[in-house]
């Protein structure tokens, strides 16, 4: 008889697939948020593993700042469609339409009404009860606090001092009319969980995590994307850079690392013997409290 | 992790191991922390980088240490834990999560969230200090939680010269107290350590030859996993039925749900609770295809040989072991919120996978964390006191003993008016 033990990631595989049942069972409308990322494919995969033999139980929302990559685009269609998944975009249009942008707004301006507002737009539109998302503790130093079932207030708001005490794996699911959960099924996987999880499964990623030649500019530490002449300040020029992206946002704001990493195993091994954490590469993060102060407001 | 280990690669060999510390920050939790996410790389230099500068102004030796675990603005103001916290760190032989909570009496609470999923809990002493009250509330909750493994780590050695009689001292203190606890049990191993300095954390040291026991890491990487979980009795709470009614699956009935604990094959003989319908299982679905085998702690998906009722709250178990199946129980509660819980009240609970009214009958005793002393039918159950209580359900549910089994034992109580969760429960 084998040993009856589990691996690191079948336990947390287990774990995740446990979270999003009792979501289906006790939420009277759940949605995924999906925002194309290594994460969320993850996310996206344990679902389909939690549900089988049986379609996916909600919808995936994309909060879309119209800033996302090109082959981020491409990828979140083809993707929805190959896993039979209904799709729903959500856009903040009017500040989109007035013109809003990093370079123009600030970081911070542009976060909260392509991001937060949207985000808390279409929980509002879609009337959720719950809206999983793909956060990892492992990512920032305020997401270590939060529960895997994170209550919000009917302003979608978080209270990091009054959050409901999570024991054991007993979910607290109880919300009153216009309150809801973000719940996050992949709360205690890492970064290398993530790449250890896609390599053994096979998951399909957008290409930009794996590295090639891009046209970046050097922004004091960071890389960031030149084929855009909208993301650029003035002087600024673009030369060919082999690199990738460990996290993807909206292309203005997400830099790339230096890398040869083409194949998933050479991801696992350069994630492996990292020095600097994923993050780092997301504008939004820089600030002293920054994410707490965003997830306070609403922010995924 | 600068050794690229096959593990990196194909992952297979690699065991989660969750544990718990328990201590305030002048035990130097946060620098233990710390020094192991620094020691074992678990920590990015951007990190670092940004708790170092942060000390640079604060000036304090080895302040960084205990500045990357602090998570919330107010914390890092006030130089405290408020709220329990996980950390994330590997070893070629291991992955780990730390749940990292304040150990202060006004938060036994979050020690006792920190501890439901522990494997392990670190217990921190103060070599200066010895075995105070707190470090035998830890050692009580640590218990009462059901932890296997206890590890004491009589920290801060550099301030007593790394002295053996010390050392030995503290522990036979903890001995003498710890074996009259009526939990007493489980394995608990004593270790002499200085966080700040690094001594027999990750690194030996050279400072303490005549200890030779495990590093607190070897302890950490050697602990078994397995001791969490009850092997023997297979329980299946129903999560969700899953009839996709779809043209290929059109008569598909799955019942999903984590196995909590046990093993379970297919023809094996199943009974129902609370019903005590019974069939055999025909099927255990998964996305890879069909087992012929599983156990815990996998989710699943169980077909049956027969149609049956069978609907979320419900529990799936062999015919030949059976849980019990009670509507009244008693049962060891720490109380988590501000209103204190009250003989006469009513609440909802969930358990495993059903919730259920339930009345509290009797406050039998309150436990004083501190003495362990046990006061009679206390008029109320304040925030962070643990006490005996007897409920009442509504409906019967399956339940064992929570010393024999974590998951089917274990409940929290939910406020049915604010929703909050205000206590968890452990079957007696």
């Amino acid at each position: 008889m084998t040993k009856k033990t589990l691996t690191h990631l079948q336990t947390l595989e287990a774990e995740s697939i446990h979270i999003m049942r009792e979501v289906v069972a006790e939420f009277r409308n759940p949605v995924m948020l999906y925002s194309i990322g290594k994460d969320s494919s993850v996310m996206l995969h344990l679902a389909r593993k939690a549900f089988a033999p049986g379609p996916l139980p909600f919808s995936l929302l994309h909060v879309d700042t119209g800033y996302k990559f090109k082959e981020m685009y491409e990828f979140r269609d083809w993707y929805a469609k190959e896993v039979g998944a209904k799709l729903i975009v959500h856009r903040n249009e009017e500040a989109i339409a007035q013109g809003a942008h990093p370079l123009k707004l600030g970081v911070a301006r542009c976060c909260g009404a392509l991001k937060t507002k949207a985000l808390l737009d279409a929980l509002e539109a879609g009337g959720y009860d719950a809206a999983m998302g793909g956060a990892r503790r492992d990512e920032e130093r305020s997401r270590a606090k939060e529960r895997i079932f994170s209550f919000r207030d009917e302003f979608g708001q978080w209270d990091p001092k009054s959050q409901r005490p999570e024991l054991w794996d007993l979910y607290n699911c109880h919300v009153h009319e216009g309150e809801s959960i973000r719940v996050f099924p992949i709360s205690n996987w890492t970064e290398m969980d993530i790449w250890q999880y896609i390599k053994l499964e096979n998951i399909p990623i957008v290409p930009l995590y794996y590295a090639k030649e891009r046209p970046m500019v050097k922004r004091g530490n960071m890389l960031i994307p030149g084929d855009d002449p909208a993301n650029l300040k003035e002087g600024e020029v673009a030369e060919n850079v082999m690199c990738r992206f460990r996290t993807l946002g909206c292309s203005p704001c997400t830099g790339a690392v230096y890398s040869d990493a083409t194949t998933i195993e050479e991801i696992v091994a350069e994630s492996a013997i990292a020095t600097r954490s994923e993050r780092e590469t997301r504008i939004i993060d820089h600030g002293s409290n920054s994410m707490e102060d965003k997830k306070k407001e609403g922010y995924f | 992790m600068t050794v690229i280990d096959k593990n990196l690669f194909d992952a297979v060999e690699t065991e989660l191991l969750r544990f718990t510390t328990a201590g305030s920050v002048d035990d130097g939790k946060s620098t233990l922390i710390g020094r192991l996410l620094v020691d074992t790389k678990g920590v990015f230099e951007d990190q670092l980088d940004a708790a170092k500068s942060v000390e640079d102004k604060k000036g304090a030796k080895g302040a960084h240490l205990a500045l990357l675990t602090d998570g919330l603005q107010a914390e890092r103001e006030q130089g405290i834990t408020i709220d329990v916290a996980y950390r994330y760190f590997a070893t070629p032989k291991r992955k780990f999560i730390i749940a990292d909570t304040p150990g202060h009496e006004q938060y036994t609470r979050n020690m006792v969230t920190g501890a439901s999923t522990a494997h392990l809990a670190i217990i921190l002493i103060d070599a200066r200090k010895g075995v105070l009250t707190q470090s035998r509330r830890h050692a009580y909750i640590s218990r009462l939680l059901g932890i296997p493994h206890i590890v004491v780590a009589i920290n801060k050695m550099d301030l007593v010269d790394y002295n053996e009689e010390v050392y030995d001292k503290i522990r036979q203190d903890f001995i003498d107290f710890y074996s009259k606890l009526d939990l007493a049990g489980g394995d608990v191993t004593f270790i002499p350590i200085s966080a700040l300095e690094g001594d027999m954390v990750v690194e030996r040291g050279n400072k303490m030859d005549w200890y030779n026991g495990p590093t607190l890491l070897e302890k950490l990487e050697s602990a078994p996993v397995e001791g969490k979980i009850n092997a023997a009795d297979f329980r299946f709470p129903v999560q969700y039925v899953s009839r996709p009614q779809t043209e290929a699956l059109h008569d598909f009935r799955g019942y999903m749900g984590r196995i909590e604990s046990g093993s379970v094959k297919v023809g094996d003989d199943i009974t129902v609770l609370p019903s005590g319908l019974t069939s055999k299982v025909k099927g255990i679905v998964t996305w890879e295809g069909d087992l012929q085998e599983a156990w815990a702690p996998m989710s699943v998906t169980l077909t049956l040989e027969d149609e049956r009722d069978i609907s979320r709250g419900d529990m799936i178990v062999h015919t030949a072991n059976q849980p019990r199946v009670e509507k009244e129980i008693s049962t060891m509660l720490c109380w988590m919120h501000e209103t204190p819980l009250q003989p006469g009240k009513k609440y909802l609970i969930k358990h495993a996978t059903t919730t259920v009214k339930a009345m509290v009958t009797a406050l039998v005793e309150r436990i004083d964390v501190n003495t362990l002393e046990q006061i009679a039918a206390p008029s109320e159950l304040k925030m962070n006191e643990i006490g005996r209580v007897s409920l009442k359900l509504l409906k019967p549910i399956a339940c064992d003993a929570y010393a024999d089994n974590r998951a089917t034992g274990g409940f929290i109580v939910i406020d049915d008016f604010t929703n909050m969760t205000v206590g968890a429960g452990m079957i007696q």
